[in-house]
Formats: structure tokens, C-alpha cells, sequence
């Protein structure tokens, strides 16, 4: 039996293992094969080689496509572990259509390739990133479903702000402006957050939503509705969280903003269809 | 024993330790080629390393498509008979040779030289996005086919410069997506495929 990497699901000697997993990275290897990092459900993240998925006619190609949920058969290499055998199964075509979507899909796999580590199964989290897609593949505006996933990327992970009291007194927050401090760990009080220089002012509104976020699922966060000065108070507040766990900035992320701040000016295709039904 | 002890002299192994750099070429195939170089006539061995000089040496970048070429315009920028008004935007320069071997398409090339990947950190000013700008700006083109390619990367990168290009009023384009000649639709997965449903002929 080999030793080193270890995972419950699997009994060592096994050669062959099926999962289903979803390919947040991908690195050019070798003539035509591609070094993919997954996600998967029952082994977490996982490293593995898709053999001549650069070619046109490889029948891993679209397969193993970055942001694919795909039926996988791995094979146990001695370093790295062979994909035999791929079958999309979502590829969410509308993230793939538009460039904003996909910018989201670049920072969602990057948050979930920076938070885990290698065969660490996480079967809540694979459903939480899963989801996250499907709720991105629909949407028009992916910041909101961003921001949900962070918060509960967070708290899942053990990181979850403090928003019922004050992280620093402990009082019961009043129904008034407070403060948020991502060191600080969750809300403040208005005493507390007052002299703290490096705090954000925290809506009523704001700490409602994330309240309700850190505890309702999908159907319920996307009826929330978010003007564009909540949208950017949440989004702050999400980002210094993040940012302080990591204590490093995603790459992405100067993508988006460059992406955002360019389509505030730029006479982008007017959108057609109806407005939203929220 | 001695550890520097080499079963064989040092040119041969500096030889095969250079050689086993190059891609696709292991230990053994090194082994091979060098042996085979040794015994070979002396020009044959000089020629290839000429060769390998001029190419890092007297190559340049050409000032308009920012193709790896020998001169500045390369040569396809200088040909004549090129249709002036179509530019087809690759990736690498490698791109340019299939491409060419169509001979399909008569127009010129532009070369980003990458493709935006964020969680890599490469940003559009790491590409010669600017270059194409303003090469649509200065000359009569009225095509610009986005031939970047057809994955997560490639698509970001041709819908950036689809969205910076479109207000000049030129006509953008991009390779069709469907199933390559000698596939298999058993094998196709379903972006191709619904790809390649949604751009069927009429036969």
C-alpha cells in the first residue's frame, strides 16, 4: 500500500475511482495533455492529467473545459492521477456567453482553489460551489451570487462573521448604522466602530441581508433585492473579509473591477429582454 | 567512487542535458540525437547550430501583425496581393501556420501573444491589445475575425476585444465552433455539440 496521500472514500489499492468533480484550474503540460485541478465531490480537490485534451479530437477536450461539472474516471498515477474517462455533465453555456459571468466563474474558482487543500473531501462545499453555478448560469448580474458565496464560503470554512453582537464588547447590536471590521472578525457597535479607523459603516439594511443570507438558501438570497449602493456596501464588506482570512488579494479580482469600471463607459449591447421578475 | 565521475565526456553530456530540455524529447531520445549529431558530418552539426542561433538572433517582431518574422513588415504584412481590409486575431504566432495552410484566408494577421487568464494574473495590457486598436484606427479594415483559441481564455479574450472594438463600426468575427473533420459525435461534449447545432447549413 502506498503511502501518503489519504482519503477515507477510497481503499488505497484501488487503481481505478469515479467521481464527479468541477475543473477550477487548468495548466498547459507537456505537448497536448493538460494538468486540470478539480473539485470534486468525494475527494475534494483533487490534481490530475488529461492526456491530449489540447487536441481538437480529444474525447476529453470540452469535457475537462474549465467551469465544466463533469462525470470523471481517474486512474492512480504515481504522481498525478490520469483522467480515463469524462462526461460533461453541466457546462453552463450561459457563463460561457458573456464575459461578465465568466470573469465571476474565474473568481469563484479561484476562491475555491485558494481556500482548500489537496484531497480534502468536502461534500458540503462541492454542493455550495455546484449550486453557486447554477444560480450563476441564470443569472444576469452575477455580484449578488458572488457575494452569497463568499459569506457562506466563510462561515462554512469556520470564518463566519459575527453579525448578531459586537465583536469587540459583545453588546446586542442596536437597530442603527454600526461598523464592520474584517480583523475584528463581524459587526461593531457604534462605540466600538466609531474610533476603530480601519472599520466600514454597516447599514441596517446591509446587516439584515447578511443575516438572512448566512441562513436561507438560494431561492430565498435571490429574492433579495440590492440597490447599487447596497450592492457596493456589501461588496466591500465581503472583499475585507476574504482579503483578511487569505491576507492576499485574489488575482481576479483587478480583473473584474478593470471589466466593471470599462463597461460603465463603454456603449455595451443594450439588453433586449425583460426586466427581472424580483 | 568519484561523483564526479561521468560515464561519459562532458560535451556529449552537455549535449544530451540541453537536448532533454526541449519539449517532447526525454533522456533517451536526447541520448540518441547526440549520439547520432557525433557521428554525423561536422557541417551538418554546424548548420543546426546556426540555425538555432539566427532563430534567437535575427528574428524580430513585425511592427504591424507582431508576428515572429525575419523582417519588418514580415511578409505577409508586405505582400501585396493581400486583402488589406481583414485581420485575423491569433493567439501565438504558431497560430498563423494552420491557419495559413487553409489557404483559406488571404487577409493579415495580428498577434496578442497570449490570452487574458485571470486567475493567472495576465490582463489585457499584457496582450498587444492596444497594437490591434490602433491598427483599426489608422487603416481601411472592415473585418476583424477572432480566431483565438476556442476555450474558457480564448472566448474571455475575443469578447473583451469584441466589446472594445465594437463602437469603430467594423464587422467582427469568429471561427465557427462545431465538430472537427474525423470526430465522432459520441465523443463530442456538449458545448460542440449544441454549438455546432445552432450553426447547422442549409445542404
Amino acid at each position: 500500500m502506498r503511502a501518503g496521500r489519504r482519503c477515507k472514500n477510497i481503499p488505497m489499492t484501488a487503481r481505478v475511482y469515479q467521481t464527479e468533480g468541477i475543473i477550477i484550474k487548468k495548466y498547459k503540460f507537456g505537448e497536448a495533455d493538460r494538468l486540470l485541478t478539480l473539485f470534486t465531490a468525494d475527494f475534494g480537490k483533487v490534481r490530475a492529467i488529461a492526456k491530449g485534451a489540447m487536441r481538437p479530437k480529444s474525447k476529453l477536450g470540452g469535457n475537462v473545459e474549465l467551469l465544466t461539472h463533469s462525470q470523471l474516471m481517474l486512474a492512480r498515477g504515481r504522481n498525478l492521477d490520469i483522467i480515463t474517462q469524462a462526461q460533461a455533465i453541466n457546462t453552463f453555456l450561459p457563463i460561457r456567453d458573456s464575459l461578465e459571468l465568466m470573469s465571476c466563474g474565474f473568481y469563484l474558482s479561484e476562491l475555491v482553489d485558494t481556500f482548500t487543500e489537496e484531497s480534502v473531501e468536502d461534500r458540503e462545499m462541492f454542493d455550495l460551489f455546484l449550486n453557486t453555478l447554477k444560480e450563476l448560469a441564470e443569472a444576469r448580474d452575477g455580484e449578488r451570487i458572488l457575494r452569497y458565496f463568499e459569506l457562506r464560503l466563510l462561515s462554512h470554512l469556520g470564518y463566519r462573521p459575527q453579525l448578531q453582537r459586537c465583536s469587540n464588547c459583545g453588546k446586542q447590536l442596536q437597530q442603527e448604522i454600526n461598523y464592520f471590521s474584517a480583523p475584528q472578525g463581524g459587526a461593531l457597535c457604534r462605540e466600538c466602530g466609531y474610533p476603530d479607523m480601519a472599520a466600514r459603516t454597516l447599514s441596517v439594511n446591509a446587516l439584515k441581508v447578511l443575516r438572512l443570507w448566512l441562513k436561507c438558501d438560494f431561492d430565498t438570497a435571490r429574492r433579495v433585492k440590492l440597490n447599487s449602493e447596497l450592492t457596493r456596501e456589501i461588496k466591500n464588506i465581503m472583499r475585507d473579509s476574504v482579503k483578511y482570512v487569505l491576507e492576499k488579494q485574489l488575482k481576479s479580482i483587478e480583473w473584474m473591477d478593470k471589466l466593471a469600471a470599462e463597461g460603465n463607459h463603454l456603449p455595451v449591447k443594450q439588453d433586449t429582454s425583460e426586466p427581472g421578475h424580483q | 567512487m568519484n561523483p564526479d565521475f561521468l560515464p561519459t565526456a562532458k560535451p556529449i553530456s552537455r549535449l544530451i542535458e540541453e537536448l532533454n530540455k526541449l519539449p517532447g524529447v526525454g533522456p533517451k531520445t536526447a541520448q540518441r540525437l547526440a549520439y547520432h549529431l557525433l557521428q554525423a558530418p561536422p557541417e551538418r552539426a554546424r548548420d543546426l547550430a546556426d540555425a538555432i542561433v539566427s532563430v534567437k538572433e535575427n528574428l524580430k517582431l513585425c511592427s504591424i501583425c507582431l508576428n515572429i518574422a525575419d523582417s519588418d513588415p514580415c511578409g505577409i504584412c508586405a505582400d501585396e496581393s493581400r486583402d488589406r481590409t481583414k485581420v485575423c486575431v491569433v493567439e501565438e504566432p504558431i497560430d498563423i501556420m494552420p491557419l495559413e495552410r487553409t489557404r483559406k484566408f488571404h487577409g493579415l494577421y495580428h498577434v496578442l501573444h497570449g490570452v487574458i487568464s485571470p486567475g493567472d494574473g495576465i490582463k489585457p495590457e499584457d496582450l498587444h491589445i492596444r497594437e490591434l486598436l490602433d491598427r483599426l484606427n489608422g487603416n481601411p479594415i472592415n473585418e476583424v475575425i477572432l480566431a483565438t483559441n476556442p476555450n474558457v481564455e480564448g472566448a474571455a479574450t475575443s469578447m473583451y476585444i469584441q466589446r472594445l472594438i465594437s463602437p469603430l463600426g467594423v464587422r467582427i468575427t469568429r471561427l465557427a465552433r462545431g465538430l472537427p473533420f474525423g470526430g465522432d459525435l459520441e465523443y463530442a461534449d456538449d458545448v460542440t455539440l449544441s454549438r455546432a447545432l445552432e450553426g447547422r447549413q442549409e445542404m
